[in-house]
């Protein structure tokens, strides 16, 4: 893989593109059953609050873009549903972006790229996912026996048809599980996660290490108040209030998340479900808005979009897909991982988090997938993930690129510093990254 | 949510033959004033219903009449076919002109009356050619009556159709009792005639009382196809007929009887009992049961009941009428501050209204509670899945009040506590946008004191509403002197806007409904102390006809909040006796003992019942005069104070908020009846015996009719 600065003259030279705000639903766990909250009703959820502390006219808006991977049948097209249910007016196009994990940040990036290029100036960006309404499935066999049954004329052949059924058919997979499998690589995703642990030379002990940290440095940020302006609390019909992200464990420690057998590749793996994000349900927006929108609505942006990228590698290997987009973007920018004064870099799993910290600062890595001559370095672990990740408060998966953006703007605003990238790795083996400045 | 696009679109929906789409415009010259009459191509003659001189198509002597006509003409120049539809935007027909029914003559007169009419419904029904009602929106009472003469009729999508006559303590009256018991299952024609409850076009079709439900758009394909023979009619099935037979008739009808009388007591509505007993002597003869139903109808129309309750009606549409929609005020969004039990239902109402509403308060729990209302609100009110997820969706739930900036409406409903809402006002007026309203729903705090360090004082005014918000009809609008009249004019419109009806009061203690249920209620308390049952006590006030007794509705109510209410009574009115609140009452209250709420009070609660014993002790005489003159006097010195416009008004929010027993017309109403000095002279025999709180008004006094101009 190769690339030159210069393919990307452009990126300075239009429109810029301001982070005016954000909100998103608290992360809930999947319980076994579905949860209150359909995808829409997630963005429902923290859309009416964002959009009333905004306080913009519905028309205001231009368009609305939400990523979602898993959608539920009654929402086909979830953008313009829940365009409609905020009430932003029939008018309103949106429309809904997948690109797996991705498509949270997606959806920045698009509307990023409408609004720098001129073609419109504000713009209602998001992510949801309910996985907990992940339907069951049938097999193939099954759904074609069937097929089968309702296609057979006459009572004979139904009969046959009928005595063809096995047991097995009445087996419903969980369509995650089979979302959550890589179709070229035939590999789980804790497989993948698995074979860069092993490539890297992560422990199972250092990914345990991580995971504890990313709880108690979530609960931490609950405790101290810092998610309060970034979480609107989600009402459910049943009279349900859900205020802040539940999967959190503040207990968390090494010693009970030591004795957690690997879910993916018992008995040897490393990967576990204490050190694995966690299936939630969530949604997130972020709303962005040319330079035109923030002197017309007198707009407060809190950071202004510098650049972003999109990057690919082996499916197999698609945890360290981050490595390259942020590669791209400190070239591009003339930085060092020291230029950037705060990491989102999306929890999928411990170790795959660690193993792109790893492939950063190895210089073999970085010198044969890179084309550098030196690695890049150490990247600071007290400027990453600093109120938690994915592995404490989950990985709705198509929230999960917006939640790192808007988290990152609120984390440079909160602790006072400069710039930031925002990164996640895509199930698929891809990868997206952006880069932001505090305004 | 309709956009402009498809609003202008929709205006060419409606299929109206040969007359074209949409509104009935230019129709040339007509010898008619109701009515439009042309054929099209096909030779299908269209009659279009359009009352000239009112925006709703009800059935007067003069509509009918010229129906009469067009039909004789149509008889003698046959059509192809006849389709009967209305012109008017939401309903094909209301039902009777209920002006004509008051004021009335004879039993005899009404009569004439009747068989005329009914004369012109049996000319349509023995139509030679084939006839179709096309009904969309309401087709209520008379209007479903002329639809049953037809042979078919086609309901598009959301129609509603009832028989409503029961309300007015009447019963069909254009032959409906005998068309419908002989169209579908008499149980299920009874049924809706004994509780005037409209079934929806769905409903409907399932009944067989339509043939067919369609969208206005594959109207005149069904038209040719039922003139072609392929749609189906409905006729009474093996069932229905055996359910109208004789034998079959006794036995439903003693168990309707019961049934019925469980809802209203025999005694007070006598159109439940005239209606069964129509059908089970005529059920077999629909010929008989037209002819006894013209004399059963115009007794009952004749009758104080019906006519009481006919008052009722116009009560209501006047007060409808104050709070008539002005052009000029956009009500969308409402904010509420204060998410408890009153606050949340307000909002979860406004909700279901239409608005954009955003509640605020200090605790997420009290919201998400009054989310979970409005879900169970909109499950009882039989909303479907989408159009509930609407109602929620714009419940938005608001806890910085951020909401206040946009809204129209502010209603603030925090605890009674002069400090408290001094402090939200505080902390909301500077918000409020240009034009919005301040409303207060205080029911004890009087608005002098609230309008107090306002920086816009003519912003306030009191909407006071009662609990349960989604069934009590009535809200009290509260002006206190600083208010500009825009500003109550606004709160008036508002109160329309949300489906609600407004009496105008004056900013007195307890206003207008409190001020004179409390003495009814601690009146009622002071026999239980006096060692008799609460069932007694509640049974003599349902025997007035209350639709619950007075200890059962202070269960309902809340023990506390009518505590609260006497005590703040007792404050503020200090030239008014009350009755004492007993120690053991405070006691029940401070024990959180509050009724309803809390699963004990007076009663103890079950399911949402009270537990009442069957068997218990007739009430003294004078019970009932000692329990409802207490609150007669106080309406009295509501109207002579001026605190209430007018008699109409008390007596619309006496029944409308406080219950009233509507048949008797309301308080006032009543009085009347009796004469004001006979109202004097019990409460004077009360006084004697009972002490000063019985001393009655000094308007009782007045020359009538002076009083009634105030």
């Amino acid at each position: 893989m190769s690339y030159s600065p210069q393919d990307f003259t452009n990126a300075h030279s239009t429109r810029p593109v301001y982070l005016v705000d954000g909100a998103r639903t608290p992360f809930l766990k999947v319980r076994g059953k579905p949860g209150p909250f359909s995808p829409v009703d997630l963005a429902v959820q923290c859309g009416r609050p964002l959009l009333l502390r905004l306080d913009l006219p519905a028309e205001a808006f231009d368009q609305v873009i939400l990523g979602c991977v898993n959608v539920v049948a009654g929402e086909m097209n979830p953008a313009r549903v829940a365009a409609l249910r905020l009430g932003l007016g029939e008018a309103m196009t949106a429309f809904t972006v997948q690109i797996n994990c991705g498509s949270g940040m997606q959806s920045i990036d698009t509307a990023f790229r409408y609004i720098r290029e001129g073609s419109a100036d504000l713009i209602l960006a998001g992510g949801a996912e309910a996985l907990s309404h992940a339907p069951m499935v049938l097999e193939d066999e099954a759904v074609n026996w069937l097929a089968g049954v309702q296609q057979a004329k006459g009572l004979p052949a139904r009969l046959r048809q009928l005595a063809r059924f096995r047991p097995g058919y009445l087996k419903p997979v969980v369509s995650l599980k089979r979302g959550l499998t890589d179709p070229i690589a035939e590999l789980n995703m804790g497989q993948t996660a698995e074979v860069i642990a092993h490539l890297f030379h992560i422990s199972r002990v250092q990914a345990d290490e991580y995971a504890v940290s990313s709880h108690h440095r979530l609960a931490r940020a609950q405790q101290e108040g810092w998610l309060d302006q970034e979480v609107a609390p989600a009402f459910s019909n049943d009279g349900e209030v859900f205020k802040r992200d539940d999967g959190v464990r503040p207990d968390s420690s090494l010693e009970s998340l030591s004795k957690l057998k690997p879910v993916f590749e018992a008995p040897y793996g490393k990967v576990t479900a204490g050190n694995s994000s966690q299936i939630t349900d969530g949604a997130s927006w972020v709303v962005l808005a040319s330079e035109e929108a923030v002197q017309k609505y007198q707009l407060k942006p809190k950071a202004v979009i510098l650049d972003s990228q999109w990057s690919a590698l082996d499916p197999a290997i698609m945890g360290l897909a981050p490595v390259l987009s942020v590669s791209h973007l400190l070239t591009r920018h003339q930085l060092t991982l020291d230029d950037i004064d705060l990491w989102e870099l999306n929890e999928a799993f411990a170790a795959q988090v660690l193993a792109c910290l790893a492939a950063l600062n190895d210089a073999d890595f970085c010198r044969t997938a890179l084309g550098r001559e030196a690695p890049w370095g150490t990247l600071d672990r007290n400027r990453l993930n600093i109120d938690g990740g994915a592995v404490s408060l989950g990985h709705p998966v198509g929230a999960s690129g917006n939640r790192i953006v808007l988290h990152l703007i609120n984390a440079l605003q909160r602790t006072g510093v400069k710039r930031g990238i925002a990164t996640e790795c895509i199930g698929g083996g891809q990868s997206g990254a952006m880069l932001i400045e505090a305004v | 949510m309709t956009g402009h696009i498809l609003q202008t679109l929709n205006q060419q929906e409606r299929q109206l033959g040969p007359f074209g789409r949409g509104a009935l415009t230019d129709t040339g010259l007509s010898p008619w004033q109701h009515w439009r009459l042309r054929t099209d191509e096909q030779g299908i003659a269209w009659l279009v219903f359009d009352r000239a001189d009112a925006s709703s198509n009800s059935l007067s002597q003069a509509v009918l009449e010229e129906l009469g006509q067009i039909l004789d003409q149509l008889l003698l120049n046959k059509p192809r076919a006849l389709v009967l539809r209305s012109a008017k935007e939401s309903h094909f027909c209301v039902g009777a002109d209920l002006r004509e029914f008051r004021n009335l003559d004879t039993t005899e007169a009404v009569e004439q009356k009747l068989l005329s009419a009914h004369a012109v419904a049996d000319r349509l029904a023995s139509a030679d050619f084939p006839t179709l009602a096309v009904i969309h929106g309401h087709c209520f009472g008379g209007g479903l009556e002329l639809a049953l003469c037809c042979q078919y009729r086609l309901a598009v999508h959301g129609a509603r159709l009832g028989f409503p006559e029961i309300q007015l303590g009447l019963h069909p009256g254009l032959g409906g009792t005998a068309r419908a018991t002989q169209l579908i299952d008499p149980i299920a024609a009874m049924t809706m005639m004994l509780t005037g409850k409209p079934v929806a076009a769905t409903k409907a079709r399932k009944l067989g009382l339509v043939d067919a439900v369609l969208p206005e758009r594959h109207l005149a394909a069904a038209i040719e196809s039922a003139l072609n023979g392929r749609l189906p009619q409905q006729r009474p099935n093996l069932r229905a007929r055996i359910l109208n037979s004789a034998p079959a008739r006794q036995l439903a009808a003693r168990k309707m009887r019961e049934q019925a009388a469980e809802k209203a007591m025999p005694a007070h509505y006598p159109a439940p009992e005239a209606l069964i007993d129509l059908w089970e002597k005529h059920g077999s003869d629909s010929h008989a049961m037209r002819r006894a139903e013209v004399s059963s109808f115009a007794r009952l129309l004749t009758g104080e009941t019906a006519q009481n309750l006919i008052r009722v009606f116009f009560l209501r549409e006047a007060m409808k009428n104050i709070a008539k929609e002005q052009p000029t005020f956009q009500f969308n969004r409402v904010h509420v501050v204060g998410a408890g039990a009153m606050g949340g239902d307000i909002a979860g109402w406004c909700a279901m209204q239409g608005m954009t509403v955003t509640l605020s308060d200090q605790t997420a729990e009290s919201i998400a509670r009054a989310v979970r209302n409005t879900a169970i609100l909109c499950e009882r009110k039989h909303l479907g899945p989408a159009e509930k997820r609407r109602v929620l969706d714009r419940l938005i739930p608001d806890l910085h009040n951020l909401g206040v900036r946009t809204a129209d409406v502010v209603i603030e409903a925090v605890p009674e506590d002069l400090a408290i809402k001094h402090q939200v006002y505080r902390e909301i007026e500077p918000q409020l946008k240009p034009g919005a309203i301040l409303a207060t729903n205080t029911s004890s705090i009087p608005l002098d004191q609230l309008r107090q360090g306002l920086q816009h004082p003519d912003r306030l005014v009191g909407l006071h509403f009662f609990n349960p918000v989604a069934r009590m009809q009535l809200v009290e609008v509260v002006s206190q002197r600083g208010a500009t009249e825009e500003v109550y004019q606004k709160a008036l419109a508002f109160t329309g806007k949300i489906g609600r009806l407004p009496a105008p009061v004056l900013s007195a203690p307890g206003f207008l409904v409190n001020r004179a249920l409390t003495p009814y209620l601690l009146e009622a308390v002071l026999m239980l102390d006096e060692g008799m049952a609460p069932e007694t006590i509640d049974r003599a006030a349902e025997a007035f006809g209350m639709p619950v007794g007075p200890l059962e509705l202070a269960d309902q109510v809340g023990l506390d909040i009518c505590l609260g209410a006497a005590d703040m009574l007792r404050e503020q009115l200090t030239t008014t006796e009350l009755a004492p609140v007993p120690a053991w009452l405070r006691q029940k209250v401070d024990d959180g003992n509050l009724g309803r709420k809390t699963g004990e009070g007076i009663y103890l609660w079950q399911d949402g019942k009270p537990q009442k014993k069957k068997e218990v002790p007739e009430a003294p005489e004078g019970t009932v005069n000692r329990l409802i003159l207490p609150m007669i006097n106080a309406c009295m010195t509501c109207l002579r104070l001026g605190i209430v416009p007018d008699e109409d008004i008390l007596d619309g929010a006496m029944i409308f908020g406080a219950g009233f027993a509507p048949f008797r017309g309301g308080p006032l109403h009543y009085a009347r009846k009796n004469g004001f000095a006979e109202i004097a002279i019990r409460l004077d025999v009360l006084e004697q015996q009972y002490g000063a709180r019985f001393r009655p008004d000094p308007g009782w006094r007045k020359d009538p009719d002076e009083l009634k101009g105030q």
